[in-house]
């Protein structure tokens, strides 16, 4: 609790704490929508909002509110996946590589800067391409998740490096522990604050991902995404029909979460960096 | 020597190993997923409302696979791709049909290269130098200003931003051009109008490019120079009455460069991915908008010429900043 009342102190941390309950508010409200987020014109289109359509209504006949709901949930859906499936990617090769050092590490490391230079959009996009008929939210966090972790698992890695030399490694070595339960007992609980912060990255990342893939075509255009949103918006010409209130849904929502996510993550980040913490929690 | 075999070599061969893996994903990713592009266009064809005969229906699938390198065995077509890759044929182009593969990039590539490049070295330069004397004097009021601003624009994804721009600049307030490379129909020539009009017509997305990318430069720059500023030898330099646009240009600005420059290297990696959310915003006539009409019209042959070239010259680029950055740093030139 007193780290939690240390990191409300920042104020962006406090700011973005409740920017993201009030759009998990927003994504656990779906479940109360009165309408069936695929199914168009259950009301006239293209309305100002109103007392019936809170936000008013798209082109396609539908409450931009409730929609909206669904949109959210299901970005946050697809980041949670993405991140957290690269996460085990990332920590598994961080470690390993971290830990075991020479060959292995080389090895390793070898792969995961091939795939940083590679122009890794363009392979998302070839690859969305191709399995754009079965792309579910389930199947486009995997794609992410595939591609979204070789710069965690380097981060990963040089943390796990300065943990190698410390002392205790020597001691525990000494002592008998066995490799599995050294990495996962005593390095695990100094790495796990960094890796909650690549997670929150890697959930940003994977969200702007898939807005760019659904404002291309390239996802399932059906389902409601902030991305998914944001593609109809423009395809049904809302900018040119004055439509402001169908526009800007989609691109506040995605403008406050990305904001938020990134604030957690810098606050989060810099109270762990004790050199920073001192100067903003006051000395103690 | 010693220079030759343990920098140079290990670079040469990592950069041949990542063009090797690079170009090998491109050959195989189309080819392990389910969808047959040969079958595609037929469908395509016969959706349209084209009859084919059984005996035409054969003729078309083995000219459809010749055209998409398609014919032998895997591994035939797998050294076929390598040699297309090297002579830069690719094959034509199916969505501008008889236009071959590599002329249409090469129309395109100039407007790319002269947006793109230009802007990444420049918001380099410009997010280094300004978050460099933010860093060193960190506690004065603007610096701390332009770090909140940074902490609002960093976040924001490259297409929410520029299509705000887009909207508020172009539609809203009709500043600058909504649409395209120069105005229509205007033809290519060496005067003042025609430099102009694409000048103008880059504005836009060369500040939405210069703007994000300098925010992020700024902050990475601003945190390094902070954390040089604490070193002992800058505190030294400074009570030895070393002037401060030295300790700021030659102490603390060639440290904090380094990390920089491997920087510049990986996000030039990332400007073929750019320039196609770039180039799509703002409609403009490069790479990634053919790229783009290339993936929704199917166009296998582009999309794979693109990618393959892409791959190329970005471990080229990054592999010639790798060798130049000796030059910057003396510590890799004694060790």
């Amino acid at each position: 609790m007193r780290v939690l009342r240390d990191l409300f102190k920042d104020y962006r941390f406090a700011l973005s704490f409740l920017v993201l309950w009030f759009l998990l508010i927003m994504a656990v409200l779906s479940a109360f929508s009165p309408y069936d987020p695929l199914i168009w014109f259950h009301g006239p289109p293209n309305l100002k909002p109103s007392v019936t359509y809170f936000l008013g209504t798209s082109a396609k006949g539908q409450d931009i509110f409730w929609q909206a709901t669904y949109a959210v949930r299901n970005s946050l859906i697809i980041s949670v996946i993405a991140g957290a499936v690269s996460r085990v990617f990332a920590v598994l090769v961080g470690m390993i590589a971290g830990y075991r050092g020479r060959g292995t590490d080389r090895v390793l490391m070898f792969f995961t800067d091939t795939l940083l230079v590679m122009p890794l959009f363009l392979i998302i996009v070839m690859l969305a391409l191709l399995v754009r008929e079965r792309m579910t939210l389930v199947n486009l966090g995997l794609l992410l998740a595939f591609f979204g972790w070789a710069w965690d698992a380097r981060v990963i890695r040089s943390q796990i490096l300065s943990l190698r030399e410390r002392e205790f490694t020597k001691t525990a070595v000494l002592s008998g522990t066995g490799t599995l339960k050294l990495v996962l007992k005593e390095y695990l609980p100094f790495a796990t604050p960094l890796i909650f912060s690549t997670l929150i990255n890697n959930m940003a990342w994977a969200i702007g991902m898939e807005m760019t893939l659904a404002i291309l075509g390239l996802t399932d255009i059906n389902i409601p995404t902030l991305g998914t949103m944001l593609h109809w918006a423009i395809s049904k010409q809302a900018l040119f029909l004055g439509q402001w209130n169908w526009l800007l849904t989609p691109v506040v929502l995605s403008v406050l979460l990305f904001i938020a996510l990134y604030w957690l993550s810098v606050s989060i980040s810099e109270y762990l960096d004790p050199r920073t913490r001192v100067q903003r929690v006051g000395g103690k | 020597m010693a220079f030759v075999k343990r920098y140079l070599i290990p670079r040469l061969i990592s950069y041949i190993l990542v063009i090797f893996l690079g170009i090998t994903a491109v050959f195989f990713i189309p080819r392990f997923t389910p969808s047959d592009p040969v079958h595609r266009t037929i469908a395509q064809l016969m959706s349209r409302g084209t009859y084919l005969d059984p005996a035409s229906m054969e003729a078309m699938v083995e000219d459809l696979q010749e055209l998409y390198g398609l014919e032998g065995s895997l591994l035939q077509q797998y050294g076929a791709f390598w040699k297309r890759t090297f002579t830069g044929d690719f094959g034509v182009s199916f969505f501008q049909f008889p236009t071959p593969v590599s002329e249409l990039i090469r129309t395109a590539l100039p407007w790319t290269a002269g947006l793109l490049l230009w802007t990444t070295m420049l918001s380099w330069v410009f997010g280094n130098i300004v978050g460099a004397l933010a860093g060193y004097f960190s506690r004065s009021r603007w610096s701390k200003a332009l770090d909140t601003l940074a902490m609002v624009v960093r976040p924001l994804p490259y297409y929410i931003f520029a299509f705000a721009l887009l909207i508020l600049f172009a539609f809203v307030v009709r500043w600058f051009p909504i649409a395209g490379g120069t105005a229509i129909g205007r033809l290519p020539a060496f005067t003042w109008t025609y430099i102009w009009d694409v000048l103008w017509h880059a504005f836009l997305p060369a500040l939405s490019l210069v703007v994000l990318g300098g925010a992020i430069w700024f902050q990475t720059m601003k945190l390094i120079v902070q954390n040089v500023n604490a070193e002992d030898f800058v505190q030294y330099a400074k009570l030895g009455g070393v002037r401060e646009g030295r300790i700021v240009s030659r102490y603390i600005m060639r440290n904090a460069m380094l990390p920089q420059i491997t920087g510049l290297a990986l996000s030039l990696g990332q400007i073929l991915s750019g320039a196609l959310i770039t180039e799509i915003v703002f409609s403009y006539p490069g790479v990634g908008t053919l790229l783009f009409n290339a993936i929704t019209s199917g166009d296998y042959n582009l999309i794979m010429g693109i990618t393959a070239l892409s791959i190329l010259g970005v471990t080229t680029a990054i592999l010639v900043i790798d060798l130049l950055y000796p030059l910057f740093d003396p510590r890799v030139r004694f060790r």
